[in-house]
């Protein structure tokens, strides 16, 4: 186990590596200058800025600087925001993100685990079929509808009831939270709905749930220590590349509901070409999904006891 | 279960939350959104609209901008403008939020920090003004050698490099103002990142900063005229660039105040009745048009024809759809002054109506010069919603009128940017907003040596009759210069002026006294008060 | 298992009554020992043997929601293809006078020459800007008036000079104007001696109510208010461009807009049937296509070859899987669709299929796996093929059903990626249309003219939908164990 863990450790490190590379390479063949401002420079400053930030040298030599400094852990200073550090901004913006993250992870999961049952057991009635519709609405129609649409009925909300119900935007307590967690989320809900609803049906038939059938188990018993248990390993598949959805995802919820997350920096980075964070962010959201799935693999054997961790060879 | 319960503690911790604002607004408080978070409050370096605004509220310089439009003493209390320099003299009680006293020292440790090479501050050129400011941006000179001294404590003795008549207006300019110069050493590079790094001598003090997510900026005690500042507090707790965000923020009351609204929420803004006002911003919009060799647009005959084709009230209508605008004459607004009225009834200018027909044969001759082709012209724009429609427009139009081919280059803003500094574009749609109010400001533009003029205009007698108007203190002559100038530019059509700027806002009633500016902080909070009553409606 | 045409054939079974006990002795009679007749010719056929395609499609027949799709996605398809030729409006036409217009009819409006400027009326002699008054105390203007006839192209105003005024605030409201609201601000003039102004502002042939105020530092609270009904009317040059014989003075007849005009004035319709050539068939069909291509043929060497070409490249697949999907998509697009001219459909392309043939690779992998240790596979090899031709004939054949299906899901999400991308701005170049790039456009204005957003995004959510629903339905319909035999 823990020679597993270390051998997928070390082979998550050589990806990391290549994402840097990749990002490096591909982030130099944008064209166009990250220096630029609304005011020209005249020469001589513009010059003594490259100068500053290292963009004089040639690219290999940026490479290799830039190697040298991501291992040290200093991504270097952002060059919109000049008094400011790549790590300090992680730091102040990550935990935001995360925390949103996780709690539209809740949601979806435990909301997909609730309903997915409910249309399992009821299947074809009337419960089944009005959640299949909301289900597929869901999946159907794009996150930053929702995002718009949600803020603009909280705010219906809050003058029809006279005061302020749920914020409609901005940072800070548990109650800013639960609308953008909830619009994050609802796309992954709808899809872990389906999920455990097919993985129910399917564990439904099999022979572990007839021998308790027959063995004259409570319907209750059986479904939770059994079917549910059961149902849930495909969810657990799939919430790497949920996290990866949450995570890029959350660009939009948080502009529209102005929260102060890493996601919203992501893109900002990209549109205005700002080098540094464009690596840092990208060093760091790559590892942090090279470790999740990874964490995600090791969580699966831990639970499936028939599944061999150390691969099947053949 | 778990869910119902995690939501009745959402609900409960909402309405006690709901109760702290309410509370809130009954001390005197003003809440705003802004779009981003402000990238640099360092004033000798920080050179974007939302640092200014803030700058404008927690630093004072020599003078400040007065609610009538006009310049008002600052932390000078007088002064003497000769034409080749000036004296002014600090006020005694004039104090750093530490308790510090403001020096002249402060002064000349700014401004020599913001001509300092090793600095990079991209509104340097403003402080060309001064003697030397020029020679020492470029190296050539030690930032000792700029023409700004301190002669003791309270009195600073500035010279000019050349005659300036509009330089009492620079000095509330946040690049002009003081920076404490020990607080400034002993952080080092840091200045400005945080509330703790920075030193306000202004009204309001920078108390909170919550990077990206609120700021909060708290009346100074300090300040020598605190007895006029009716506000206790300016809270800005939401940050976003989404206007619809912001619209919601407003309508929801979380926010007393918008300081634009798009051609679509201002729709909604009606269909709400919110309260809406109007603003003409000092911006002037132009197309911005390639004049280097080998480029279509260096052949004037096209350049003609392009003017002809379309109709600028047509575009502000439809396209731009914001009420206030107008269309532009010339390359100085209608609003800056000349020497009695403004500038532009002093020297007017005929307005150019669409003419297809003259249009057609402008081409024809177009296309003769240029060997019976014209290429495709590559438009510029980034990718914005607004900027887009605007090349979409004029793609269609010059098409189906001109027989135009025009192919539209989106960017990102940066590289916008980049391809316009070394002309990679034919036409772009830009703006040019001022810095001072002097027509110089739009007028230098066009000249050889402006690191600017994007479109590489040259004139040889352009750059002798702004360098003419540059000289000379004497305000007739130099109005005339500049019209002159304005005269060779509009014959040469070195850009296709497009419209000057508005916006509409939005303010509650609850608040008043927001001066909007062309110039300096926008909006301006200083004279602002809450309104007693209670608001009315939702 | 019978082996038809054999000579001998089992006796039919004896019925026996269920719950039976074992009968006595056996009671057998001459007749048990009479020899049996010989069935000439094969047994009867109860039904012809289907093969694997034929059931699947009979299967997936009888699953209404995924024949529903079917029916949906190849009415998309016809929409995008041969839509254009019956509904005829230029996508990148605007009509101006019908800016982010609801879904209209057509109308008409009178064409009339460019308006002249409307010279701004100078009262002479009076001062433009009086000092010491407080505007909050100017009475209303004693009269206000419309100048010529009001048309969409420009309402004109004038009104009597108020003494005191050092300027005026005009409003246009599409309500009377009740309490302080006075509808959106027109006009703002700056001198108390202008006593004039046109609104040109994206006039409709409707009822609007403008109101004239003093100001002076502050702003009178007493209004002077009429109300006007501007004519439809439209310039030549934008007339000709909606129907190129058009001439001074006589009325044209704008086409109708079933799903309403975009936020420069083109067709919704147009523009969405524009827009499906991108998203649907270039982006949603292509891309996953050509992934899936890509993802097949590495997934099926790996899987065939084993060892290390199959160690390599799955690393290489763990790789491409690990680099953050969003990003790179994003990054390949800038660095390869910035210039003018460069195809920027070409860039989504391109970093689509990059990014996104890893799915299909491991599936045809672990599918290729299986399958190479089959006997039929085994007895090919003993007769001689060759690694190509076991590949190509016999092993990706049956991945097909899996491979059909993961298409069939793979199409949903490059459609929701293009969406998302041209969302945020890192789509398709204009004048281009997507439907995501649509839903950009629409979102802004999506409180006022919803028009503009829901229709993309109702095509993009039903395409998705139906995809979706497809692949369940073929997943069901290809799944070997429910075969029925």
């Amino acid at each position: 186990m823990i020679r597993y863990t270390l051998k997928r450790l070390a082979a998550g490190l050589v990806t990391i590596y290549f994402i840097a590379t990749a990002t490096f390479a591909t982030m130099h063949l944008v064209p166009g200058d990250p220096l630029a401002g609304k005011k020209a420079l005249v020469p001589e400053i513009r010059e003594n800025l490259q100068r500053k930030y290292g963009l004089d040298r040639p690219l290999p030599v940026q490479y290799v600087v830039f190697l040298g400094n991501a291992l040290r852990g200093d991504f270097g200073i952002s060059f919109t925001q000049r008094n400011r550090t790549v790590n300090e901004i992680i730091r102040d913006h990550f935990p935001v993100s995360a925390k949103l993250g996780v709690l539209s992870l809740l949601f979806a999961t435990i909301g997909g685990i609730a309903f997915g049952s409910v249309t399992a057991l009821a299947r074809g009635r009337m419960a089944d079929q009005t959640v299949l519709f909301l289900v597929i609405l869901a999946i159907s129609v794009p996150s930053f509808a929702f995002a718009g649409l949600g803020q603009y009925l909280l705010v219906d909300l809050n003058r029809l009831v006279g005061f302020e119900v749920l914020p409609v935007g901005g940072w800070g307590s548990f109650s800013h939270m639960i609308v953008p967690a909830l619009v994050l989320g609802l796309g992954t809900m709808a899809f872990f709905t389906r999920l455990m609803r097919s993985a129910l049906l399917e564990v439904v038939h099999q022979d572990y749930v007839r021998t308790a059938r027959g063995k004259g188990l409570s319907p209750i018993r059986i479904f939770l220590s059994h079917e549910l248990r059961n149902a849930v390993l495909p969810l657990l598949t799939y919430l790497g590349p949920a996290i990866a959805a949450i995570t890029t995802g959350g660009f939009v919820v948080e502009t529209v509901f102005a929260i102060p997350g890493l996601g919203r920096y992501f893109v900002q980075a990209f549109q205005q070409l700002d080098y540094t964070v464009i690596m840092g962010l990208t060093v760091f959201y790559g590892s942090f999904l090279v470790l999740m799935v990874i964490a995600i693999d090791i969580l699966y054997g831990i639970v499936d006891p028939r599944i061999s961790l150390a691969g099947d060879r053949r | 279960m778990r869910r119902r319960a995690r939501n009745l503690f959402g609900f409960l911790a909402a309405v006690v939350l709901a109760a702290l604002p309410a509370a809130a607004r009954a001390a005197k408080v003003v809440r705003l959104a802004i779009t981003e978070d402000p990238p640099q409050l360092d004033s000798t370096r920080a050179s974007d609209t939302v640092s200014s605004f803030i700058l404008g509220h927690i630093q004072e310089g020599l003078t400040r901008d007065g609610p009538h439009q006009d310049v008002v003493p600052g932390m000078a209390e007088s002064w003497e403008i000769r034409d080749r320099g000036a004296t002014f003299h600090l006020r005694k009680d004039a104090r750093w939020s530490d308790g510090s006293p403001v020096t002249a020292s402060d002064f000349v440790f700014a401004w020599r920090n913001v001509v300092d090479p090793a600095t990079a501050s991209e509104y340097a050129f403003i402080m060309y003004t001064v003697k030397n400011g020029e020679a020492v941006n470029a190296g050539k000179l030690p930032p000792s050698a700029l023409g700004v001294r301190a002669q003791g404590d309270h009195v600073l003795e500035v010279e000019f490099e050349r005659p300036c008549p509009y330089f009492l207006g620079l000095t509330a300019f946040k690049t002009f103002d003081p920076v404490p110069e020990n607080f400034y050493r002993a952080h080092q590079g840091r200045y400005g990142a945080t509330p703790a790094d920075l030193l306000s001598n202004g009204p309001f003090v920078l108390t909170h900063w919550d990077h990206e997510s609120s700021l909060v900026l708290e009346k100074n005690p300090l300040y020598w005229d605190a007895k006029s500042i009716r506000l206790d507090r300016i809270e800005i707790p939401y940050i976003t660039s989404d206007s619809n965000a912001r619209l919601n923020l407003f309508r929801d009351g979380s926010v007393d105040f918008l300081e634009a609204i798009g051609r679509d929420e201002s729709k909604r803004a009606q269909f709400e009745r919110l309260p809406m006002k109007s603003f003409t911003v000092g911006a002037l919009w132009y197309l911005l048009l390639n004049h280097r060799l080998g480029r279509p647009t260096a052949n004037a005959h096209l350049r003609r024809a392009i003017q002809l084709a379309y109709d600028p009230r047509e575009f502000l209508s439809s396209v731009i759809g914001i009420p206030g605008t107008r269309p532009a004459r010339g390359i100085v607004p209608s609003w800056v002054e000349g020497v009695k009225e403004t500038f532009r009834q002093e020297h007017p200018l005929d307005p150019v109506l669409p003419d297809l027909s003259e249009a057609e044969h402008e081409l024809e001759l177009a296309r003769a010069e240029m060997g019976g082709r014209i290429p495709p012209l590559s438009w510029l724009t980034f990718e914005g919603a607004g900027s887009q429609r605007e090349a979409e427009y004029f793609q269609y139009v010059l098409k189906t009128r001109l027989g135009l081919e025009v192919v539209i280059d989106k960017q990102i803003f940066k590289q916008v940017l980049a391809k316009e500094y070394v002309g990679d574009f034919d036409i772009a749609v830009a703006g040019w907003v001022p810095d001072y109010a002097d027509p110089m400001t739009f007028v230098d533009l066009y000249t050889s040596w402006n690191q600017n003029n994007y479109g590489a205009y040259r004139n040889a007698r352009y750059d002798s009759l702004v360098r003419e108007a540059q000289e000379t203190a004497d305000p007739r002559a130099r109005t005339e210069a500049m019209a002159a100038a304005e005269q060779i530019a509009m014959r040469d059509l070195v850009i296709l002026p497009l419209y000057e700027d508005a916006i509409v806002y939005l303010q509650s009633p609850r608040v008043e006294g927001i001066i909007r500016r062309r110039i300096g902080p926008d909006p301006d909070l200083t004279h602002a008060f809450v309104v007693d009553e209670k608001r009315p409606g939702a | 298992m019978s082996v038809p045409g054999s000579k001998i054939a089992p006796p039919p079974a004896p019925a026996r009554p269920a719950g039976a006990s074992m009968p006595g002795p056996l009671a057998l009679g001459p007749e048990d020992f009479a020899p049996v007749l010989r069935r000439s010719g094969p047994q009867g056929t109860v039904r012809p043997s289907r093969s694997y395609w034929a059931d699947a499609w009979n299967r997936l027949r009888g699953n209404r929601q995924a024949l529903a799709s079917l029916v949906i996605i190849v009415g998309l398809f016809l929409f995008s293809s041969v839509g254009p030729l019956f509904w005829r409006l230029d996508p990148t036409a605007p009509d101006l006078t019908r800016i982010s217009e609801p879904p209209s009819l057509s109308r008409t409006a009178r064409v009339l020459p460019e308006p002249p400027l409307f010279p701004d009326v100078v009262v002479p002699g009076l001062d433009p800007h009086p000092d010491g008054i407080d505007g909050a105390t100017l009475p209303a203007p004693a009269s206000l008036e419309v100048v010529g006839e009001p048309t969409t192209l420009g309402v004109r105003l004038e009104w009597t000079p108020v003494p005191g005024a050092a300027g005026y605030r005009v409003y246009r409201s599409t309500e009377p104007p009740a309490g302080a609201y006075l509808g959106l601000p027109v006009g703002k003039l700056d001198a108390g001696n202008v006593v004039s102004f046109e609104d040109t502002f994206a006039l409709r042939p409707q009822t609007y109510f403008y109101s004239v105020i003093a100001s002076n530092m502050a702003d009178s609270p007493r209004p002077r208010t009429i109300a006007v009904t501007p004519v439809s009317a439209i310039t030549l040059a934008a007339a000709r461009a909606v129907r190129p014989d058009a001439s001074l003075g006589r009325a044209i007849t704008l086409p109708p807009h079933p799903l309403g005009t975009d936020g420069l004035g083109r067709d919704v319709l147009a523009r969405l049937m524009a827009g499906a050539r991108v998203t649907l068939l270039l982006i949603g069909f292509l891309a996953p296509l050509l992934a899936i291509l890509l993802g097949v043929v590495i997934g099926g060497v790996a899987g065939y070859f084993g060892g290390l070409v199959d160690q390599w490249l799955m690393r290489f697949t763990d790789f491409v899987l690990s680099l953050p999907f969003i990003l790179f998509l994003i990054l390949v697009r800038v660095a390869l669709g910035s210039g003018p001219g460069q195809s920027d459909v070409t860039a989504l392309l391109v970093g689509l299929v990059a990014l996104s043939w890893t799915g299909e690779a491991r599936l045809v992998r672990g599918q290729v796996l299986q399958l190479r240790e089959m006997e039929f596979v085994q007895a090919a090899r003993l007769l001689g093929a060759s690694p190509a031709h076991l590949l190509a004939r016999h092993l990706l054949p049956n991945t097909l059903g899996v491979v059909l299906v993961a298409f069939t899901f793979a199409v949903p999400s490059s459609i929701f990626t293009e969406a998302f991308l041209s969302f945020i701005g890192m789509g398709v170049t204009p004048p281009r249309a997507s439907w995501g790039s649509m839903c950009l456009d629409g979102f802004g204005s999506f409180l006022t003219s919803p028009h503009e957003f829901v229709f993309p995004a109702l095509f993009i959510s039903v395409s998705v939908l139906a995809f979706n629903l497809l692949g369940d339905g073929l997943r069901d319909a290809l799944d070997p164990r429910l075969r029925s035999r």
